[in-house]
């Protein structure tokens, strides 16, 4: 072998270390949380409320309580993030607003999540007087998910062939008519695809709900929107660090984290086989 | 009125709504400045802007008289986010460039949506691998009794921040036009040498605004440098000490302040400060990777 060929030798195996650290780093994140919170579940695990000073008892409420402010997100962020789309991809002209509203978008992607929390608590809890709740929590976390919508909308009725539309209008069709019958049909899979994955890191987020409605403990569960809530992320965090017996407690956070990163990924999962099926379908 | 006067009223108004949804971003952006800010404000009463920022003593309950410099936390935000940037570039270019130029396309498939797992694992989940996966790693390989500290955290944020530097990344190097591959492959050069000569100093925008969009990120997170770094009030002066970011310290304090005192509206004063930062290396990643979309059309 020449010098050059020894070089690249080298060089690509470099590469490839890189990526089996990662994905090194993957698997052994996946199996420690996967072995040791598995010896954790069981039904009561998962359907019973915590008891003891959550030392023992399970963790239902909390289950319950993300599932429900997941609910309150989507309210808010999909119906505007499809239609906040709708306006760019369909309405909007290239000009000065156009820009400033994509600008924006980007930004607001990059907002920290904390800050969404700090938002919350004068603007929900504070302004419109919403307390600590389970609307306030699932209004901040909405806002927050709200540019992954965008984004994630656009990018659907980006796929649909400038044919569709320019065939509508041919016959006569108003804009709204062609983008109702020939658009919106073939793009809203893919729409809610995309929110669903937007959704999905919504519900594992716990800076925005810490102080604009998750509560510690309770041993009932929320009987309304303006009730305070236990949610899966805040557990684990109140499991992992505040637990007056963090030992006792430990088996407890990992059998946490094991249903909240089932719930996470099982919603990405959800999303990604859908917009697979609905591709292949496209397809045929 | 004729049809087609109401016709054109009603598209008007669809339109009009739709316009409504679409300004929507901008109003929450200004909304949050605008609320941070006016919240912010009040702190300044009592405290100085250069104490503010200027001094390393954070003390907001001292009886002998409250401190409020956020100098430390800055500074460990900044350690903290650039020592994992320090990991996290080598490694998510390394993968971007496997990925683009040495893989088969079906390994690409595979890899791809698995590094975009690692994206969607919670940050509480991966601060709570800090303390009882890496805290004890680091522990017993320095010999000290806890593992919560800057490397830590930083180690952390490296893996959280690697899908946006390898997607991006990636991205930035398939868009370097094909000829110039063909042009460095027919001149006698090896694939390694084009791809270390000449693909990567030609996606060097995009490598950068990668950067900066994984420090955007990593200035931002809370979870994990909360859960992983052990939260000490003191001046960072090593990687293997406790220290306490920006983020960490508003999670910390905001559940048991007082609302409407000073110690409040300190609080949403770093909130902004952090806005801030994070809003200009958005920006900046922003500019730069729209130069290069532009250079590229």
């Amino acid at each position: 072998m020449t010098r050059k060929k020894i070089a690249q030798f080298l060089g690509f195996m470099a590469l490839r270390v890189c990526l089996y650290l990662v994905l090194a780093a993957l698997l052994l994140f996946l199996y420690d949380i996967g072995k040791k919170g598995g010896r954790t579940i069981s039904w009561e695990f998962l359907s019973k409320m915590p008891k003891r000073g959550m030392t023992e008892g399970g963790i239902f409420p909390a289950i319950f309580g993300t599932f429900l402010v997941t609910m309150v997100t989507a309210i808010l962020a999909v119906p505007m993030g499809m239609f906040s789309a709708i306006y760019l991809n369909e309405y909007a002209r290239q000009n000065r607003i156009t820009r400033l509203i994509r600008l924006s978008i980007r930004n607001l992607s990059g907002v920290p999540s904390i800050v969404y929390g700090l938002f919350g608590v004068i603007q929900f809890v504070n302004i419109f007087k919403f307390g600590t709740s389970i609307l306030s929590a699932g209004l901040t976390l909405g806002l927050m998910t709200l540019p992954w919508t965008i984004t994630a909308s656009e990018e659907a009725l980006k796929t649909v062939p400038q044919s569709y539309r320019e065939g509508a209008l041919a016959l006569g069709a108003t804009k709204w008519q062609s983008i109702r019958t020939n658009v919106l049909p073939y793009a809203l899979p893919g729409m809610l695809t995309g929110t669903v994955l937007g959704l999905a890191r919504a519900a594992g987020e716990t800076a925005p709900i810490m102080f604009t409605g998750a509560a510690f403990a309770l041993p009932f569960l929320p009987k309304s929107l303006s009730d305070q809530f236990m949610a899966l992320p805040y557990h684990l965090y109140i499991m992992a660090t505040q637990h007056h017996d963090l030992a006792k407690a430990r088996p407890l956070a990992y059998g946490t984290a094991l249903v909240l990163i089932v719930f996470v990924l099982g919603m990405n999962m959800i999303a990604v086989v859908l917009r697979y099926r609905l591709r292949r379908n496209r397809k045929a | 009125m004729t049809k087609r006067a109401l016709r054109n009223i009603r598209e008007s108004a669809i339109k009009a709504f739709f316009f409504t949804n679409g300004i929507l971003a901008v109003i929450v952006l200004l909304g949050i400045f605008a609320l941070l800010l006016s919240s912010a404000i009040p702190a300044f009463r009592e405290i100085k802007l250069s104490e503010f920022l200027g001094q390393t003593l954070w003390d907001p309950t001292s009886p002998t008289g409250a401190r409020y410099g956020i100098l430390s936390m800055i500074v460990s935000t900044i350690y903290v986010t650039l020592v994992a940037m320090v990991i996290a570039l080598p490694i998510g270019l390394g993968v971007a460039a496997y990925l683009s130029d040495v893989a088969h396309w079906r390994v690409r498939e595979i890899v791809k949506p698995v590094v975009e797992v690692l994206a969607g694992i919670p940050s509480v989940v991966v601060g709570f691998l800090g303390i009882v996966l890496i805290g004890p790693l680091l522990a017993k390989l320095t010999g000290r009794t806890n593992g919560l500290n800057g490397l830590n955290g930083a180690i952390l944020l490296a893996v959280m921040s690697l899908p946006t530097i390898i997607s991006i990344s990636e991205d930035s190097l398939n868009a370097v036009p094909n000829a110039y591959v063909e042009a460095s492959l027919a001149m006698g050069a090896t694939r390694w040498q084009t791809l270390a000569r000449v693909k990567i100093p030609a996606a060097l925008s995009g490598i950068i605004a990668a950067f900066m969009l994984g420090m955007g990120r990593a200035i931002g997170e809370t979870m994990t440098v909360l859960m992983a770094t052990g939260n000490a009030r003191t001046f960072p002066h090593g990687l293997l000490e406790s220290l306490r970011t920006m983020t960490s310290n508003i999670a910390i304090e905001l559940g048991e302040v007082p609302y409407y005192t000073t110690h409040y509206y300190a609080l949403f004063a770093i909130g902004l400060v952090l806005f801030l930062m994070t809003f200009v290396v958005n920006l900046v990643a922003d500019i730069v990777l729209h130069k290069y979309q532009e250079r590229e059309s």
